[in-house]
């Protein structure tokens, strides 16, 4: 469980992110949505620590991460798994080296059970046969599906995904959401995802954090998304024609 | 004002480089691999202006110094190669080739977040990606610049017999001629401030992109430009420090 206490980041005297509080579940796929420069990905930065809050408090389960020193917190981030919006593969390395690098500096286990490792997860991700490829020679939702595999080598308990989605064809997506939930529910992690996808949304969206202007404007389940009264919210989820229509089915 | 901060941050940058790595395996074969991509596959550009500059060092040595005795032409060829050009001349141009690429290499990662995600498993990302630059291009500058020495007095020997302005005895004779060792190791010590300066002052620039693929070329330009004023300041202190 990861919990965040009042939450305050600006960066040249502008507030990105507003006095947010929040706690994500462990074993549930917690959302972050809002439009394109509401402060998602500044708050999941500041949740994961590439970012130093202004203000405010991350706990992970209970161990405030900010009052970690710079050692505990590279200790600390070896539990942590993350799923960068463009992959972030390293470019040096072939896709199986990609998988083995955690295991490689983390962990005291040979060559062969690295690639054993390496192996189990690209296999749990779908991904098989493009383990000497280089993360140029593969598309987009290969690169996301190593970055998966990677992100879960050290069978983190926290799994943090910025915007999985972007990039994506709507069938891939669908994939790549369906496995993330999928693991999440399988190792008992604690996931949080930062989405615009509404699509994802509706599929796996456990606990849904709305975002406003750096604020926390809503909160609730994907069930309770498309009954909500609350403005703002229903201007980005019924943005489009087609969401439209289908809230007049409703 | 920026410029004190730029340093404030060249030298933070370095306390986080200068840390234990945390493989020795790993750190070991990184260290080798730039041996290679920065030291041994810039071989062939320096062997290429060493010997061409050896040889019109020597042809116009010997055109102005027609006066003198002939083996003043492989003495002051010696001596010019070795004291500024094996070291300096070829450190400014190992800004350009090593330089440029450093900066953009670490920039790219930079902006498509691989320096985010080394940083996010817990690795030191400063002292990962830029430490076995460093300590991979200090080793191995010493046999660059021995390797630059001799092609450049080979070109100057070859300048000198096609050209038949002296002989090639004379010339050998010259070489020979009040032979300082001490030099060399100046020379040596030289170059390896310079390749700190390259590699350091390079990956600072490129570790600090932060805008995008555009900042990428801008950083890379600021790379070459900060390392070769750099290594023109220093060449000066060290010369006063150590002749």
């Amino acid at each position: 469980m990861i919990t965040a206490r009042h939450i305050v980041k600006s960066f040249n005297g502008k507030v990105i992110i507003n006095d947010i509080s929040a706690t994500f579940e462990e074993g549930k796929t917690n959302l972050i949505i809002g439009q394109s420069g509401s402060g998602k990905t500044v708050l999941l930065k500041c949740l994961v620590g590439l970012y130093d809050a202004d203000s405010g408090e991350v706990w992970f389960r209970d161990v405030e991460y900010n009052a970690l020193s710079t050692k505990e917190k590279r200790l600390a981030r070896q539990q942590i798994g993350m799923l960068f919006q463009g992959g972030a593969l390293f470019d040096f390395a072939t896709v199986e080296e990609n998988v083995m690098f955690p295991l490689q500096m983390f962990t005291g286990m040979t060559r062969q059970e690295q690639r054993a490792r390496a192996n189990v997860c690209l296999k749990r991700v779908n991904l098989v046969n493009a383990n000497k490829c280089m993360p140029s020679e593969i598309s987009g939702g290969m690169q996301k599906r190593v970055a998966i595999a990677r992100a879960i080598a050290l069978n983190p308990k926290y799994l943090f995904c910025d915007e999985p989605n972007s990039g994506l064809d709507p069938k891939t997506s669908i994939l790549i959401d369906a496995l993330i939930k999928e693991i999440t529910e399988e190792y008992n992690i604690t996931t949080i995802i930062n989405t615009h996808d509404m699509n994802s949304v509706m599929e796996i969206g456990d606990n849904v954090m709305f975002i406003h202007n750096g604020r926390k404007w809503w909160e609730g389940s994907r069930h309770d998304i498309l009954s909500s009264d609350n403005r703002e919210l229903n201007e980005f989820v019924f943005a489009n024609n087609l969401a439209k229509k289908a809230r007049g089915l409703m | 004002m920026k410029f004190f901060a730029s340093i404030g941050q060249y030298i933070m940058l370095l306390w986080r480089v200068f840390s234990l790595p945390q493989k020795w395996k790993i750190f070991r074969r990184q260290v080798v691999n730039e041996m290679y991509s920065l030291g041994i596959m810039s071989t062939p550009i320096v062997a290429i202006v060493s010997f061409f500059v050896g040889a019109v060092i020597a042809i116009q040595t010997a055109l102005n110094l027609a006066g003198l005795p002939a083996y003043v032409v492989g003495f002051a060829t010696r001596e010019s190669l070795i004291l500024e050009f094996c070291s300096t001349m070829i450190a400014l141009i190992l800004a350009g080739k090593v330089g440029s690429s450093i900066a953009s290499q670490i920039g790219s990662m930079r902006i498509s977040e691989q320096i985010d995600a080394l940083e996010l498993m817990g690795v030191n990302a400063a002292s990962y990606l830029i430490l076995p630059k460093i300590i991979g291009l200090v080793l191995l500058v010493p046999f660059i610049t021995i390797f630059s020495i001799t092609l450049g007095i080979f070109g100057g020997y070859v300048g000198i017999l096609v050209t038949d302005f002296i002989g090639g005895n004379n010339f050998i004779e010259g070489i020979q001629m009040n032979f300082m060792p001490y030099y060399v190791a100046y020379s040596i010590i030289k170059s390896m401030v310079f390749a700190f300066i390259i590699t350091s002052v390079s990956a600072y620039w490129g570790y600090n992109v932060k805008r995008g693929s555009l900042e990428v070329g801008k950083n890379s330009t600021r790379a070459v430009v900060m390392s070769s004023i750099s290594i023109l300041v220093f060449n000066l202190v060290l010369t006063e420090l150590l002749l």
